[in-house]
């Protein structure tokens, strides 16, 4: 609403700056001109604070982090070397790197798919008629509520090798053990289940509140038309859901791709930031933490910090991208209909 | 703090809400007033020292005194937060405690700390310590970093029960020969596994750490040099431990993890290597349920050892050197160390408190009311020379070999493992 007033009056001093000779413009009183500048800037100082918190909390971080990547840098250092983008070269032909970021996006889908198909199916449970349905929806919403560190001991505790609650389940129904911690693929499935756990019921909710914005009227066309709940839910409800979903794993994606606590609490060892004993569940925020602040090379971290940023702003762009086009088939296979 | 203002003033805008924030954060650091001979200090330390009555003495003591105690709960982030302080140069407290698994980082960095043979109380000479807890509180160029609080000397905890079990001799005095070399103890775990097929100790990185600390010096030479390729004593301790565990010695629990607690529960390991501080965690994690099964002996493979134990120094940011120095080392005089130990049960580190009454009488029911002050003081008179540890001999043991060994115990072969903890040992120290 305020962005066309804005315009407008900017418009009307440039206007008249261009047109009629120049010296008549001191003709507005000093009142008068106050009064513009109030108009005029304003909402800029209204929309200030937020920028000027996110300007010392996150641009500052983020520009010294980048000066600070072009460092050759230890914590205790006195001084620093600058040596360019040595970091930048180093950290593309470390393989510990790259094992970190295959691991993330191994994760990331882990989580995300599962979390995504059960969220939808959730969803449409809890739109059909039920009693009390504010108590399921709250219900739902419960593990995102509990504190990650508490959760993230107790599924450690459930996923241990020797005594884990899962392992022992397993053995009962005659399979073998698995190695929670030292199998590759297992852990990952492991930290998969714990984001899961966490993240589905939110999900849930947001597509459960897509699917009240879902129009009756179609869905009640499509029963004339001798649509079954399934065909109904495949053909009407899913198409129509495209952009939440999108949303979803854009949301999910940046996330994911930033998963720490959950593989750090994970570890065997207490507080290490290894991600297992050959890595092989370290995540690129694990992997940055642990090069910033237990080996203390701050400038390769900061390296990783804005590889990873940079890495994210693709993925969404990718993401936002992906989102339009679906959103605009959609709205085509509306009119169409 | 001129840096902060500008970089305010830089962010010129100075909405009232921002100009609020900075000022507070100026106040915070110009305070430590000096009026009237008043003299204001601070004091960091981290999970249980047993200073909470010593401080209020010592300010009953010295009226011109104020004590301000900042303790944290964790060692980790305190000493996360003690190297990002040292690198700021700004909002450390006079007196720092200092754990030893961190004292390397500390003593690659001198400079950063005062002198303690300069500012010190002249009294306090380096013979109130055992002479290895003194040498390892001294930095390469000879600073005197630290003033030694506590320390872990080592001993070998044990299963009685299972040890009866498997055909072992269980008294205190009898097992002594078991834990006379590692050879023997190795050998002796082969018998218990044969006899039980269980578990002869916990994990291979906590009997390997015991055998790397005996070593003269650690991962890295005193050029600073990683040595863990050069010095053939580190390959040799690898392959002996990874040899047992594929044997079937190790429980392949990882220390302190959950799986690790309910090991003890569970017994599924017979020998515990033990420094004075472990007996409370044995009782803690195998619980009522196994009371009178663990006993503890002074003994321990190739010698003695040390495992913990911290130091008090006082960072050169101290606006008040001399009294922070003369604060820690009258908390690290053998008369307040013996207080400590009552409350926390820290075992001192200083010759005089080894032989007091106080600690020769401490005995621990759990363990059959064994005479644990006599034992570990004992074993502490074992340890002999401090080795030296150059910077990321700590993060080394943590995040190469340790983790590398565990692997080991996860399935892959020694040689693979040793590569593993090599490469990743280069990647810290490079």
């Amino acid at each position: 609403m305020s962005g066309p007033v804005i315009a407008e009056t900017e418009r009307t001093p440039s206007t008249a700056a261009s047109a009629p000779p120049p010296p008549r413009e001191p003709r507005l009183t000093w009142r008068q001109r106050l009064s513009v500048a109030d108009v005029k800037w304003s909402p800029y100082l209204y929309i200030a604070p937020f920028f000027v918190v996110f300007g010392v909390v996150g641009l500052f971080p983020l520009l010294y982090t980048s000066y600070l990547s072009l460092f050759d840098r230890d914590l205790l250092d006195v001084e620093s070397t600058y040596v360019g983008f040595a970091n930048y070269a180093t950290l593309f032909r470390d393989p510990q790197f790259w094992n970190a970021l295959v691991n993330t996006i191994s994760i990331f889908v882990l989580s995300t798919g599962p979390q995504i198909v059960i969220a939808v199916l959730l969803a449409a449970l809890l739109n059909t008629r039920l009693r009390m349905p504010t108590t399921w929806r709250v219900g739902v919403l419960l593990p995102y509520v509990a504190s990650l560190v508490a959760l993230g001991i107790i599924f450690a505790n459930l996923f241990g090798p020797n005594y884990g609650l899962v392992n022992g389940l397993l053995e009962t129904l005659g399979f073998d053990r698995i190695d929670w911690q030292g199998n590759r693929f297992a852990s990952h499935v492991a930290i998969a289940v714990m984001v899961n756990w966490r993240w589905t019921g939110y999900n849930t909710l947001i597509v459960l509140a897509a699917m009240k914005a879902i129009p009756k009227e179609i869905t009640e066309a499509a029963m004339m038309d001798g649509a079954g709940a399934v065909r109904r839910f495949v053909s009407v409800t899913l198409p129509l859901l495209r952009p939440t979903l999108i949303f979803v794993v854009v949301t999910s994606t940046i996330g994911g791709l930033q998963i720490f606590t959950e593989p750090k609490l994970f570890d065997a060892m207490p507080g290490s930031n290894n991600g297992g004993s050959s890595n092989q569940f370290q995540t690129i925020t694990l992997y940055m933490y642990q090069t910033g602040f237990e080996t203390q090379h701050l400038g390769y971290a900061s390296a990783i910090a804005w590889v990873l940023f940079l890495l994210i702003i693709v993925i969404a762009v990718v993401n936002f991208l992906l989102t339009r086009r679906i959103a605009s088939t959609g709205v085509a296979e509306d009119g169409a209909r | 703090m001129r840096r902060q203002q500008t970089r305010v003033l830089a962010g010129a805008i100075a909405l009232a809400a921002v100009a609020g924030l900075s000022a507070c954060g100026d106040d915070g650091n110009s305070g430590s007033g000096g009026g009237g001979g008043q003299v204001e200090l601070t004091i960091g330390t981290f999970t249980e020292f047993g200073y909470e009555d010593l401080l209020p003495e010592y300010e009953r003591l010295h009226p011109n005194i104020k004590i301000t105690h900042h303790k944290t709960g964790q060692g980790g982030p305190y000493h996360q937060q003690l190297l990002t302080k040292l690198a700021a140069n700004s909002g450390l407290e006079d007196v720092v405690a200092i754990e030893e698994g961190h004292l390397p980082d500390v003593l690659d960095k001198p400079q950063l700390f005062n002198n303690l043979a300069d500012i010190g109380p002249k009294d306090v000479k380096p013979d109130r310590w055992l002479d290895w807890k003194y040498q390892a509180g001294t930095a390469k160029d000879g600073t005197w970093i630290g003033y030694g609080t506590d320390i872990g000397p080592l001993a070998m905890c044990y299963r009685k029960d299972l040890f009866e079990k498997a055909g072992l001799p269980s008294d205190p005095e009898a097992v002594k020969p078991l834990f006379e070399s590692w050879d023997s103890y190795f050998a002796a775990g082969d018998k218990y596994v044969k006899a039980t097929g269980k578990a002869w100790f916990d994990s291979d990185s906590q009997i390997f750490n015991s055998m790397q600390n005996q070593l003269d010096t650690g991962y890295l030479n005193k050029d600073d040099e990683l040595a863990i390729e050069s010095n053939p004593d580190i390959k040799k301790n690898w392959d002996q431990v990874t040899a047992a565990g594929k044997r079937g010695q190790t429980a392949k629990l990882v220390a302190f993890s959950p799986e690790w607690n309910n090991g003890f529960k569970a017994g599924a390991f017979a020998t515990k290597t033990c420094p004075s501080w472990m007996l409370g965690v044995v009782k803690e994690q195998a619980g009522p349920a196994n009371a009178g099964k663990w006993a503890v002996t002074d003994a321990f493979p190739g010698g003695g050892g040390n495992w913990g134990g911290s130091y008090l120094a006082v960072p050169k940011q101290s606006q008040h050197p001399k009294e922070a120095a003369a604060l820690a080392a009258w908390l690290t005089a053998p008369e307040q160390q013996v207080k400590a130990f009552q409350k926390t049960g820290n075992f001192p580190s200083q010759v005089e408190a080894l032989s007091s009454p106080e600690l020769l009488g401490t005995t621990n029911d759990y363990f059959g009311n064994v005479k644990t002050g006599e034992l570990f003081a004992a074993q502490a008179q074992k340890v002999g020379q401090a080795q030296y540890k150059g910077p990321g001999d700590g993060k080394i043991q943590e995040n190469a070999t340790s983790p590398a060994l565990q692997a080991v115990e996860q399935g892959k072969s020694a040689d693979d493992g040793w590569q593993q903890a090599v490469d990743s040992a280069k990647r810290i120290v490079g």
